[in-house]
């Protein structure tokens, strides 16, 4: 890299009283940013594990006493809790591999240009940009046994023979797990094309010559998407997957639209229970908290595979 | 150039030339293809076209199973999101019904349905909170990101990488971790439920996210550009305002309409923090109540409130998409 003019150090030929130096530039430019991120961000995150080891209920007018691991044990020792959990994993494990099987699929499907295929790709892409909460509620509106439009194109034509997704039923006969499938569909249809945008920057990215030599050695289009195709977009496939899952852990919006934790606690991520623990109607701040650090910490360990994967990336480009 | 065209093809080669390509079997395939992609896209886009329509139904028709796909439009929907009614007893209906002949189409269609507007909804007002809150808090983070950005970018400064994954590291946080203390700390603050507090909130929220993408942004601007202005005589802060500014609008604008959005969806923080005053859009489209349910094509009229902006803007911003959902992280 050739020398920056950051590196130029000595007086400017016509430096004025009023010539900011470079350093003074930098902390100006950077510090309100950096403020504004403690005091919202590190502020907080230092409070809530205070928080997490006290008993402190935001409504009750009572300080918050210190209770040492009590709110930690008794987490861990929750099954209902234990069962939101793997309720969350088995959402994060189904969608986030549906997202890459249709994601792919999709990508392969436009990879190469023909009229049209612009508009097409960006209509594809308009579930990922609209607002959760509201793909939820239209969703609701899909899967609606009587009037909803989802059964009726899978050809069901009789409400009281047909599947009530969102209640877990079919037929009024109850079918656990179906309420979680309905919401599993849904983020895939929303998130399936952010997987498809990823793997189509890593599929355009692929050298031409590789297909050609291995045309010219007769290898076999299996053959090429085993052995050229998938390890080129390996690394964006990656991110995409680390990306999701991260966000299936954090998701709330889509299910509070849709089914709000029910039928039961079939749809109950741990997410929404944290909601409901720290919020709704029961207030147990310092429970919360103590639940809110633990769901961090499966966030950081994902977040630092990506950002270690980033930074192994930047590296070699 | 007359030459070129003397010896050059008559029309210019278009098709690939590869023979795996424009083999007829390879042809076929494309062909097949382009129906697969045209089908699938139909169905992926199925939902948001049902919203489309449902937005325009009557509510006798949208709960009549089975689920019509022709009808009669009608902006009840609009009607029952946008105003507050009541219903209207049947001596009142009949004599307000004999003369309707100072009545708008509003109240006209109000009075279809046997009812009568008192005045605007509370959704009015907290469409005008979205607008107030987005619009502030990604106008300020936009600004704040540029500078940060730019001090990234140009500047040697220690600890920059620590820095940056720091900045990121926010945005990866869950909400909600983050929403206990701050509902504390706001209550301390007396900021619940008010502008500024959403403000703040929503601009630090944006803030990581807009530092990187900027940053991406002004890596591409050739650093010589400022060299240069450096040696004719202009102060960095110049040259930053002159040259850099100019020349990196394209992703200024891609950063403001992203941040834009993301605030203008925001759901988690709104929902916990604004009950009345400062409560935004999206958590009370999810509350929208009828008489018996909810009211399914007030929900739909202001769901197509979100899907027109977004689907404008994502035609727009197609070329920066993919930056802008991985946080600048991958670039085309």
């Amino acid at each position: 890299m050739s020398a920056r003019v950051s590196d130029y150090v000595g007086p400017h030929p016509k430096a004025h009283q009023r010539h900011l130096s470079n350093r003074a530039i930098v902390n100006l430019f950077i510090w309100p940013t950096l403020l504004l991120l403690i005091l919202m961000n590190v502020f907080p995150l230092f409070y809530s594990l205070y928080l997490g080891f006290t008993n402190y209920s935001a409504i009750a007018q009572k300080a918050p006493v210190w209770i040492a691991f009590q709110n930690f044990s008794k987490i861990l020792n929750d099954k209902n809790l234990w069962q939101y959990f793997a309720t969350t994993g088995r959402y994060a494990l189904l969608s986030v591999s549906l997202q890459v099987l249709v994601g792919f699929s999709l990508a392969m499907l436009v990879r190469e240009k023909f009229k049209g295929n612009g508009i097409l790709t960006t209509l594809i892409l308009i579930p990922m940009m609209i607002s959760p909460v509201v793909v939820g509620l239209f969703w609701k509106l899909m899967y609606n046994p009587t009037f909803g439009f989802f059964n009726a194109l899978l050809g069901f034509s009789d409400p009281s023979r047909s599947p009530d997704w969102l209640a877990s039923r079919i037929a009024g006969q109850p079918m656990p797990g179906l309420a979680l499938i309905a919401v599993v569909i849904v983020d895939v249809w929303m998130w399936a094309p952010f997987v498809m945008l990823l793997v189509l920057s890593g599929l355009k990215a692929i050298p031409d010559y590789l297909y050609e030599a291995a045309a010219v050695d007769r290898a076999s289009s299996w053959f090429q998407f085993w052995r050229i195709t998938l390890p080129q977009v390996a690394p964006l496939l990656l991110i995409a997957i680390l990306f999701r899952t991260i966000e299936a852990f954090k998701s709330f919006d889509l299910v509070m639209g849709m089914t709000g934790g029910g039928p039961g606690v079939q749809t109950e991520l741990i997410s929404v229970d944290l909601y409901r623990i720290a919020f709704l109607g029961q207030f147990r701040t310092g429970y919360g908290s103590a639940l809110a650090y633990i769901i961090l910490i499966i966030i950081i360990a994902i977040s630092n595979l990506y950002i270690k994967y980033l930074n192994k990336s930047k590296g070699e480009g | 150039m007359a030459s070129f065209e003397e010896t050059g093809p008559r029309t210019p080669v278009v098709e690939p030339t590869r023979v795996d390509k424009v083999h007829p079997r390879a042809k076929l395939g494309k062909s097949i293809r382009v129906i697969l992609t045209v089908i699938v896209t139909f169905i992926m886009i199925i939902p948001v076209v049902v919203m489309i329509m449902t937005a325009f139904k009557s509510r006798a028709d949208i709960v009549t199973p089975p689920p019509k796909v022709f009808f009669q439009p009608t902006l009840e929907g609009f009607l029952y999101l946008f105003t507050d009614r009541s219903v209207l007893s049947p001596a009142n209906l009949e004599a307000e019904r004999a003369n309707p002949g100072n009545l708008n189409y509003w109240q006209k269609l109000a009075l279809s349905v046997g009812q009568q507007i008192n005045g605007p909804s509370d959704y009015v007002g907290r469409l005008k909170n979205s607008v107030i809150i987005a619009g502030t808090s990604t106008i300020l983070s936009v600004i704040l990101g540029l500078f940060a950005a730019y001090a990234f970018s140009r500047f040697k400064i220690s600890g920059k990488d620590d820095l940056l994954f720091f900045i990121l590291s926010t945005r990866m946080l869950p909400g909600v971790v983050v929403t206990i203390p701050l509902f504390l700390l706001y209550k301390q603050l007396t900021w619940n439920d008010t502008h500024i507090g959403m403000i703040v909130l929503y601009t630090v929220f944006n803030l990581s996210f807009s530092v990187w993408l900027l940053k991406g942004f002004i890596d591409e601007i050739p650093i010589e550009y400022e060299e240069a202005a450096l040696v004719d005589g202009y102060t960095r802060l110049q040259a930053f305002f002159r040259i850099v500014l100019p020349q990196a609008v394209n992703g200024i604008a891609a950063t403001t309409v992203f941040c834009l959005i993301f605030a203008w969806n925001e759901y988690a923080f709104a929902l916990m923090l604004t009950s009345e005053k400062a409560r935004t859009a999206p958590p009370s489209i999810a509350t929208m109540l009828g008489s018996g349910g909810l009211e399914w094509s007030a929900i739909a009229a202001g769901s197509l409130g979100f899907l027109i902006p977004v689907a404008i803007v994502t035609f727009v911003l197609r070329d920066y998409l993919l930056r802008g959902v991985t946080f600048g992280a991958v670039r085309k």
